[in-house]
């Protein structure tokens, strides 16, 4: 005769756990890829205020000004830091709460260059 | 009841993509959020991981779809030289000029920001699809690329709808 913790209904199975992760390299390429990027924005924004040449440089796009070359640069910074990267790290294990802190100082970084308080003291 | 060309453009720039973008990331955060082993079967697991990815992949192409329209279409009109754009009146007079000045100076930056963290928290979701739910320093990493793509694309809308209300593109 069951007893009536046998008879009472099971939770359900949870989710199997035993399976080994994937390399954390390809997640740490792009971890650190979108700091890198972040950064580039800030930097490009700083140094178009800063000169006048440089925001010249950035004008890819008469319409669109130097916004043009500094949206465009960091997207193909973006594109190449993670491609570098992930060829670099594709079977390594770099350790990806240092790579999460190193991305989010890099972060932190481009938000203050895309400050406008930060980067018009520069004009 | 009428819309002029920009009027659409702008539309689809701040409203179309911008609702996409609203909708995935409260989804995608709730999913993630709850996304733990001891709380979903694998039958539930499978499917939620194919939710949440499909959720995190909209979200950031919806973001890039806003920045895209935005800087190449819309920009150009608000920044014209002619009189009559929003950027000449907004700065024409001292008391709106700071709508320019400090708001759409951050906004056109870091709404660049937005679709880089997003790809960012789609592809890791991506990569690691049902491990998620059992690494909780990945899943943690992943939520914090999310809300912050999120909290800078806010920066953005926010600024991009007061000054369309101060000075809109017509």
């Amino acid at each position: 005769m069951a007893t009536p913790a046998e008879i009472a209904p099971q939770p359900p199975a949870p989710a199997p756990t035993s399976e080994a992760e994937p390399p954390s390299g390809p997640a740490a390429a792009l971890i650190l890829a979108g700091g890198i990027a972040v950064f580039c924005m800030g930097l490009v924004t700083t140094l178009g205020e800063a000169s006048t040449g440089i925001a010249d440089a950035l004008q890819w796009n008469d319409r669109v000004g130097p916004l043009s070359g500094k949206t465009l640069i960091t997207v193909i910074v973006f594109a190449l830091s993670w491609a570098l990267l992930t060829a670099l790290w594709r079977q390594a294990n770099p350790p990806l709460r240092s790579i999460t802190i190193a991305s989010a100082a890099l972060i932190a970084l481009g938000l203050v260059g895309t400050f406008p308080t930060f980067f018009q003291a520069f004009e | 009841m009428h819309l002029s060309y920009r009027e659409w453009w702008a539309l689809i720039h701040g409203i179309i993509f911008g609702a996409f973008f609203l909708l995935a990331f409260s989804g995608g955060l709730a999913g993630l959020w709850s996304l733990r082993t001891e709380w979903v079967t694998a039958e539930g697991l499978r499917e939620r991981v194919r939710r949440l990815k499909i959720g995190t992949v909209t979200m950031a192409l919806a973001a890039w779809g806003t920045v895209i329209t935005g800087t190449w279409i819309v920009y150009p009109w608000y920044r014209s030289k002619s009189p009559d754009s929003p950027k000449s009146k907004l700065t024409a007079d001292p008391s709106t000029a700071d709508w320019h000045e400090f708001g759409m100076e951050w906004k056109e930056h870091i709404a660049w920001i937005a679709p880089i963290l997003a790809t960012v928290a789609a592809g890791l979701v991506i990569y690691y699809g049902p491990y998620l739910a059992r690494n909780r320093t990945v899943r943690n990493i992943v939520i914090g690329f999310f809300v912050a793509a999120f909290a800078t694309a806010a920066v953005a809308g926010i600024f991009g709808a007061l000054i369309t209300k101060a000075a809109p593109v017509h």
